[in-house]
């Protein structure tokens, strides 16, 4: 069974940043709601969660049934709700956009229908009777666990193989913890595991611990739920010296331990997706006092959302824009990040070499992918690093299926726990002979 | 020059807005602090022998997250003594001689009526109006709406009052009857100078369903109360506009009932109020309300090129007319503006479930809806459901086919367009 967290570490400083609502709020903001019909929120959701319903049912007080509208579509509604980039996804897309008027704040809305559920100790769905078959789930994120819980509705038995100590995938190592702890990804997890009959092996690798083979051998479909592998390198001078951190890696000490830091004066990230901009408001909530995002275009080039810089300029958040680390000084451990700058086209410009003093170093240029685990299964294709499947997340090898970070090259959490619903019914339709 | 001043069944006062006879005009401390805030009258709280009150007594309506959309009371006549009261109606009377304060009474016996009359007319009493309304407690007693419902009681208890009355009578009219011209007929029979309506509706506003207990709650028990406030406003319009259009009445009318801001007011001044009262609004809001149904009335009245009050009352009373006498032939359909079409589809669901299924997806793949006007019977659904103000517009359609209402058709036989969605 999954192992307990220390109940103190790195992320419990800090403070809950969207809030979460009052029941006056919350009818206040429900009570807003359109009630759209075929309703454009619902089309941008990737769980296509009923949203306007699960609102009505909180403005009328019914929020059981708010919460198992919200769960039918979607069993990590609760981390959802608090995890998803909402202004690009369900509000961003609101009517009310289109009318000036502020859009309806979904995500809150959720996080208080589904929370409730959790207070209350609310389960709301049953295993199907037993199949008789039974299906290994590689890895213990989002996508395996959504994956698993439809799996049982339909009556399958459930393995999850997860080679970390903890489940929930970066839901509980790698979310920032101004949205969501880790504690509470676990609660969700147990939550989950709830509706009983998955088994858990965590502390399990597979392909070093235990083989596709015997896998194989043990069940009748394979779920590839396995994410992304570990922060990419930049293979420069100095990158060793202590200090100096994959982003990814930094965040799940901080989320699972408690991380010594000498001095707290300059943190600088490098790199400018939403694991850079996590990185950013984290080193500024853990107290560094000036953090300092590298990132070799500007802010237009960056594939991080807008409103997540916005809001770390807010918190104080510095930039250096066009600029290429080129090297790392320290002695006994990291003191100065060395960087060039850029011209329009991305070449370095001579003689603009810089420095930056930096106590705390975070590398966020991207994670890899896992392509040496998945390298000797026949018929299982990877395209730039990503499991080729069909739309419902089959596979090129008979009995593999495949959702999640794994999959779509690295999303969201709301896209893992679609299409690990979307394989689980899958491959409930191909354990029952179907196509 | 705007003047807001007016004189309803001969009681002046500087603007048509009067609390109502209810808990905002229970004291002459009350009284004087809502005429400071602008109010332009007011009528006591009803005088008679004095009661005493239940707890609680309201009840509420709340509707979608708005408060207090609907109100509901159970309590009674005043419960303070009749010479308390008398002494606060005289000093607020010699305080503010301009305001007009009428007196609402409330007794049985003619002997009784006799009394209290004199005994206002002698604190300074503007006015008074007989309370033949109050639908709970009193009626049991054979007072208020009991008197209210039957017109020879109403008229005769009127014609005593008037005869011993030197000031102006109202008669407030109980909404509790299926019909309110024969009541307001008979005030008129009786002498009386006014009617005021409506007063409250027999109702239950509510059941706590978790103790089985209807609201508002007294101990284990409840009991029908008064319904007013905002969402009784048709009813009242209604009922205030059947009086004022019938041929036979001739009085003043003071509207009341969901009045809440100017606009209300305007509709009750157009459909033949010369003054208003309120009393929910001003309970749930405060006196403050007033300042804005000044501004606004007046401003209405400037964009309107009124100088007078007197020069709005009724004015939409003659367009009130049976629905025989409406042409048959006026046909409207619904057009969407896209440009301010926000794509929420309520106008398709609700043309698609409520009524006649011609709003369709555009076949351009955007969201604003398509109107098949061959199908649309111009029934206004849409145009309600849609959030964006002036996105639905109804437009008029020239159908060739000459004026023809029921009444022609039937009587004179005259032609009707084909009716439209009716497959
Ligand atoms: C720093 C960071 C912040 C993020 N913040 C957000 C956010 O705010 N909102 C949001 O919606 N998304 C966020 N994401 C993305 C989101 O976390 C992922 O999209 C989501 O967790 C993907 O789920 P998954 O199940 O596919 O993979 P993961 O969550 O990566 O889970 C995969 C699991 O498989 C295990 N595993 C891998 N290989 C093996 C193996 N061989 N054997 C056994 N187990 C194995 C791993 O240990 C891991 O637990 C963030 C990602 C990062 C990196
Ligand atoms: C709590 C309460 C007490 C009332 N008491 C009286 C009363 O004593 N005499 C009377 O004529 N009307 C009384 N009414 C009726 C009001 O004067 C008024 O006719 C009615 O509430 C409709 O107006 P509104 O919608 O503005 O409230 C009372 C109403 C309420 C809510
Ligand atoms: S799951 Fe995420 S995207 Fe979907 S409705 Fe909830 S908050 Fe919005
Ligand atoms: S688009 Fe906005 S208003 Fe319409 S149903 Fe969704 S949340 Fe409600
Ligand atoms: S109700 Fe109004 S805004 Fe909504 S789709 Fe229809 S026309 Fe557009």
């Amino acid at each position: 069974m999954a192992a307990k967290l220390p109940a103190e570490r790195s992320e419990t400083v800090f403070s809950d940043f969207k809030g979460e609502y009052t029941r006056e709020q919350a009818l206040a903001e429900a009570n807003r709601c359109l009630f759209c019909h075929d309703a454009p929120c619902i089309q941008v959701c990737p769980t296509e969660i009923n949203i306007p319903q699960f609102i009505r049912k909180i403005a009328t007080d019914n929020l059981k049934g708010s919460a198992r509208t919200i769960f039918d579509s979607n069993i990590l509604g609760m981390s959802c709700a608090r995890v998803c980039p909402v202004e690009v996804l369900c509000v961003g897309d609101c009517v009310y956009n289109e009318m000036g008027v502020p859009p309806i704040q979904i995500g809150k809305l959720q996080r208080y229908a589904t929370d409730h559920a959790f207070d209350k100790g609310w389960r709301f769905f049953e295993a199907g009777p037993d199949s008789g078959k039974s299906v290994a789930l590689v890895g213990g994120g989002p996508a395996s666990l959504a994956a698993a819980h439809e799996l049982r509705r339909h009556g399958h038995a459930c393995t999850i193989y997860e080679m970390r100590d903890v489940l929930g995938g970066l839901n509980t190592t790698g979310v920032a913890p101004y949205k969501m702890k880790a504690d509470r990804s676990v609660e969700e997890v147990e939550w989950i595991l709830g509706i009983g009959g998955i088994e858990v092996k965590t502390g399990v690798q597979v392909g070093k611990d235990i083989s596709f083979l015997e896998l194989e051998k043990k069940h009748q479909a394979v779920f590839l739920g396995v994410g992304l592998g570990p922060d990419t390198r930049l293979k420069l001078p100095g990158e060793d010296l202590p200090g100096i951190y994959g982003a990814v890696d930094f965040i799940e000490k901080m989320k699972l331990e408690r991380i010594a830091l000498s001095s707290k004066k300059r943190c600088v990230v490098i790199g400018g997706g939403n694991t850079a901009l996590d990185a950013v408001r984290e080193g500024i909530g853990l107290g560094f006092e000036h953090t300092t995002m590298l990132y070799r275009g500007t802010e237009a080039h960056m594939s991080g959302y807008l409103h997540e810089w916005r809001a770390a300029q807010h918190e104080g958040a510095r930039a250096e824009w066009r600029a290429l680390p080129i090297g790392f000084e320290g002695s006994g451990k990291v003191e100065r990040v060395k960087a060039i700058r850029l011209d329009e086209n991305k070449k370095p410009i001579a003689g603009t070499e810089f420095t930056l003093d930096a106590d705390l170093v975070l590398v966020a240029i991207g994670q890899s992918k896992l392509v040496e685990l998945l390298h000797g299964l026949e018929g299982l294709k990877l395209e730039s690093g990503k499991i080729v499947t069909e739309a419902n997340g089959r596979t090129g090898r008979k009995g593999y299926f495949a959702g999640g970070d794994g999959r779509n090259g690295g999303k969201e959490v709301v896209n893992a726990a679609a299409e690990g619903k979307a394989a689980a019914l899958a491959i409930h339709a191909y354990l029952q002979g179907g196509a | 020059m705007i003047d807001l001043s007016t004189h309803c069944a001969g009681i002046r006062s500087p603007n048509p807005f009067w609390l109502a006879s209810a808990p905002p005009a229970n004291s002459g401390a009350q009284v004087q602090r809502a005429f400071d805030a602008g109010w332009g009258g007011a009528v006591w709280k009803t005088l008679g022998q004095p009661i005493q009150n239940v707890s609680s007594r309201f009840g509420a309506l709340h509707v979608g997250g708005r408060r207090g959309v609907g109100f509901n009371n159970i309590e009674l006549i005043t419960d303070r003594p009749l010479e308390v009261n008398f002494k606060e109606i005289y000093e607020t009377k010699r305080k503010y001689p301009k305001h007009a304060v009428i007196v609402s009474l409330m007794v049985e016996t003619r002997e009784e009526w006799k009394e209290i009359i004199k005994r206002s007319i002698d604190a300074g009493a503007d006015g008074l109006e007989l309370n033949f309304g109050c639908p709970h407690g009193m009626c049991e007693r054979g007072m208020g709406s009991a008197v209210g419902q039957e017109p020879r009681v109403n008229q005769e208890i009127t014609s005593w009052a008037v005869e011993y009355s030197t000031v102006p009578v109202l008669v407030k009219l109980t909404p509790n009857v299926s019909d309110i011209v024969p009541h307001g007929l008979a005030a008129q029979r009786g002498g009386a100078h006014g009617v005021s309506l409506i007063n409250t509706i027999k109702s239950i506003i509510g059941v706590d369903i978790d103790r089985f207990i209807p609201e508002p709650r007294v101990g284990l028990q409840s009991s029908n109360g008064g319904y007013c406030g905002a969402a009784v406003k048709p009813i009242a319009l209604h009922m205030a506009a059947s009086l004022a259009r019938h041929p036979e009445f001739k009085i003043p009318i003071s509207g009341i009932g969901g009045i809440c801001n100017w606009r209300d007011a305007v509709e009750f001044i157009l459909l033949g109020s010369t003054s208003v009262q309120v009393c929910t609004e001003v309970m749930l809001k405060g006196y403050r309300i007033v300042e804005d149904m000044i501004e606004g009335l007046t401003e209405y009245m400037r964009s309107h090129n009124f100088e007078t009050i007197d020069q709005m009352v009724g004015k939409a009373v003659p367009a009130y007319s049976d629905w025989g006498d409406l042409d048959m032939n006026y046909e409207t359909v619904a057009k969407i503006n896209a440009e301010s079409c926000i794509g929420c589809n309520l106008c398709m669901v609700a043309c698609d479930d409520g009524a006649h299924q011609c709003i369709h997806p555009n076949p351009n793949g955007t969201r604003v809806p398509v109107i098949d006007e061959s199908e649309c019977v111009g029934c206004n659904l849409c145009q309600i459901v849609c959030p964006v103000e002036s996105c639905i517009t109804m437009e008029r359609v020239d159908n060739g086919y000459a004026p023809t209402t029921w009444n022609q058709f039937v009587n004179e036989g005259k032609t009707l367009r084909p009716k439209k969605g009716a497959h």
